[in-house]
């Protein structure tokens, strides 16, 4: 069972959400959380898992054999993302742009190219209780979150429940992120900002064909726009959470809400159970 | 002409309330919203779309059915496990899954039966639109795309030929959330960023890994933070870091509903009724004026 917190804006609550919910069920099963968000992960400050076990997380990088090398271009050619550029004497590679396909080694007719290992990020594994904290890193400096993800989802077990904490946007960092998730929770709030990019995570999560409910944070400081295109369209709103500027403290200390608040804890736990039976999983 | 960047690391700090906050207070820039994949200048900025253009970023790979031998070589060699095997799929067995493709070519290089598209795919619109602050460079990343940063960098460029031509000094850019490859396309070779965060730690933990990335770029920084009296204790200890890490502080923001409201009303929160941090924000946009100078004025004088 995969359950996965997603927004198109950023700032809406998706790790307050995801982290709660992960420490709640926790206190009775294991769970796994994933913090997917590896440009700017911060499951970390709010699950403190102690010490982390870290590994590295590689792509390849082509390495050209200058003696072999006849400057034939090829590699430059096939390269669809300008990673290999042949200017002067000697083939140029640009390892950030390089999306580590292998098209450049494979298709030199001299055999002149062998791919060496690159670090862009980090995967961390710690353990709090029950519950089983994953993070993915990203370098600074490093362009592509993905194979970060990809990496650190292939690092998951499958057997307790998986709860990922997804980057916001709507992008290739967002698809590696949800991909594969049993349901999808799009984390909103009631502004038009929140509706934009609900309207864009929602295409999303369609396009994708997975479950999905909305989950609507700060409830009561906007208008009924994000209730009526729910409406319209269908979709479940699962959870609405009204603005607390209580929470919002707890949130900025790094602190889990569902010790502060047995009722936040009551309603994340039946949103845990509402999931569970909107999945083959209830 | 100079590039200023608003950006934060972590979404949700207030970047798009201020540039179009500062938008209003400048008069007159190009504006640039560089959050392709959750773009909402545009809803707080009157604009008029005058240019609409399609963005196709990388190509995507299909399969031909009926040149298609079953060979499996493309599955086989495809880094992205784009490429599918299923019994009985019919007319042949494979299919690739365009979410996943990658755009890398490679199985259409190896497939020796030419059983392979691999064209072009419209993943976007970018806009040039007229405002009320002056010309302003927009778009929409379809969603499930790829290549951000290639549509980040088309604004960008569009954006500095407008501002030459019209003798414009300013180019004032929305940044993205992260530190990934948008941002990056943000903010390579700009002046200036100004990161906007909040006392939270999760906003100062994000904070800082954007501060660094800018160090890595070797980009000029300055701070505000915005819902300081939310935790008067992290505002503190923010400005503390910046004072200690050679970043300018431009101010601090009250926690305000008057921002929520100035979004339901689609304008800058400078022009809403209860602008209770007008002269603040007003204040920071000096600050940060003044400081774009400096720049200016340090980069003439290397020139000369």
């Amino acid at each position: 069972m995969i359950i996965s917190f997603a927004s198109g804006k950023g700032g809406t609550g998706k790790t307050i959400l995801a982290t709660n919910m992960a420490a709640a069920v926790s206190r009775t099963e294991p769970v796994v959380y994933a913090d997917c968000d590896v440009e700017e992960p911060n499951g970390h400050i709010f699950l403190s898992p102690g010490e982390l076990e870290k590994t590295d997380v590689t792509v390849n990088n082509p390495l050209i054999d200058l003696d072999k090398c006849t400057l034939c271009g090829i590699c430059s050619d096939v390269c669809e993302f300008n990673a290999i550029a042949i200017l002067g004497p000697e083939p140029l590679v640009f390892p950030s742009l390089c999306h580590s396909c292998g098209a450049c080694a494979e298709l030199c007719p001299e055999k002149a190219i062998t791919e060496i290992p690159w670090k862009t990020g980090e995967i961390e594994r710690g353990y709090s209780g029950k519950l089983t904290f994953f993070s993915g890193r990203l370098n600074i400096g490093e362009a592509m979150a993905p194979p970060v993800t990809k990496a650190l989802k292939k690092a998951l077990s499958p057997d307790s429940t998986v709860i990922i904490d997804a980057p916001p946007g709507n992008s290739c960092p967002v698809i590696e992120a949800v991909h594969g998730s049993d349901f999808v929770v799009l984390v909103t709030e009631p502004t038009p900002f929140g509706l934009n990019d609900l309207e864009l995570a929602y295409k999303m999560v369609l396009k994708l064909g997975l479950p999905f409910g909305v989950v609507v944070n700060r409830s009561d400081i906007g208008d009924d726009r994000v209730e009526k295109f729910c409406a319209d369209n269908n979709i479940e709103i699962l959870l609405r959470i009204p603005f607390d500027r209580e929470l919002a403290g707890t949130y900025s200390r790094g602190e889990l809400a569902i010790d502060k608040s047995d009722d936040f804890k009551k309603k994340l736990l039946e949103l845990y159970q509402k999931i569970l039976s909107r999945t083959n999983y209830g | 002409m100079v590039e200023l960047v608003i950006a934060s690391g972590k979404g949700g700090t207030g970047k798009t309330s201020l540039v179009g906050s500062f938008a209003a207070l400048a008069k007159n820039a190009v504006l640039v919203d560089c959050d392709v994949d959750a773009a909402n200048l545009n809803l707080i900025i009157r604009h008029r779309i005058v240019e609409k253009n399609d963005f196709s970023s990388s190509s995507k790979a299909s399969i031909i059915d009926g040149k298609c031998t079953s060979c499996g070589i493309c599955k086989d060699k495809c880094r992205f496990e784009a490429i599918f095997f299923e019994h009985g799929l019919s007319p042949v067995p494979y299919y690739i899954n365009p979410l996943l493709c990658e755009g890398c070519g490679l199985c259409k290089q190896l497939c020796a039966d030419d059983a392979i598209a691999f064209e072009p795919l419209k993943s976007g619109e970018w806009f040039r639109s007229e405002s009320e602050y002056g010309p302003f460079f927009h778009a929409r990343l379809g969603v499930a795309q790829a290549n951000s940063g290639k549509l980040v960098s088309l604004l960008r460029t569009r954006a500095r030929e407008m501002a030459e031509k019209s003798n414009i000094d300013l180019i004032l850019i929305d940044g993205p959330p992260g530190i990934g490859c948008p941002v990056i396309a943000s903010i390579t070779g700009a002046a200036y960023l100004v990161i906007v965060t909040e006392p939270s730690l999760s906003a100062i933990h994000d904070m800082k890994r954007l501060a660094e990335l800018a160090g890595h770029f070797k980009i000029g920084i300055g701070l505000c933070v915005n819902k300081y009296d939310i935790n008067i204790e992290l505002t503190e200890q923010i400005e503390r870091y910046a004072e200690s890490a050679g970043i300018q502080l431009h101010g601090r923001i009250p926690f305000d509903m008057g921002f929520n409201e100035a979004q339901l009303e689609g304008k800058p929160y400078t022009l809403v009724v209860s602008r209770n941090s007008s002269r603040v924000i007003a204040d920071i946009w000096e600050s940060i004026k003044n400081r774009m100078q400096m720049i200016e004025n340090e980069a003439l004088k290397n020139k000369v």
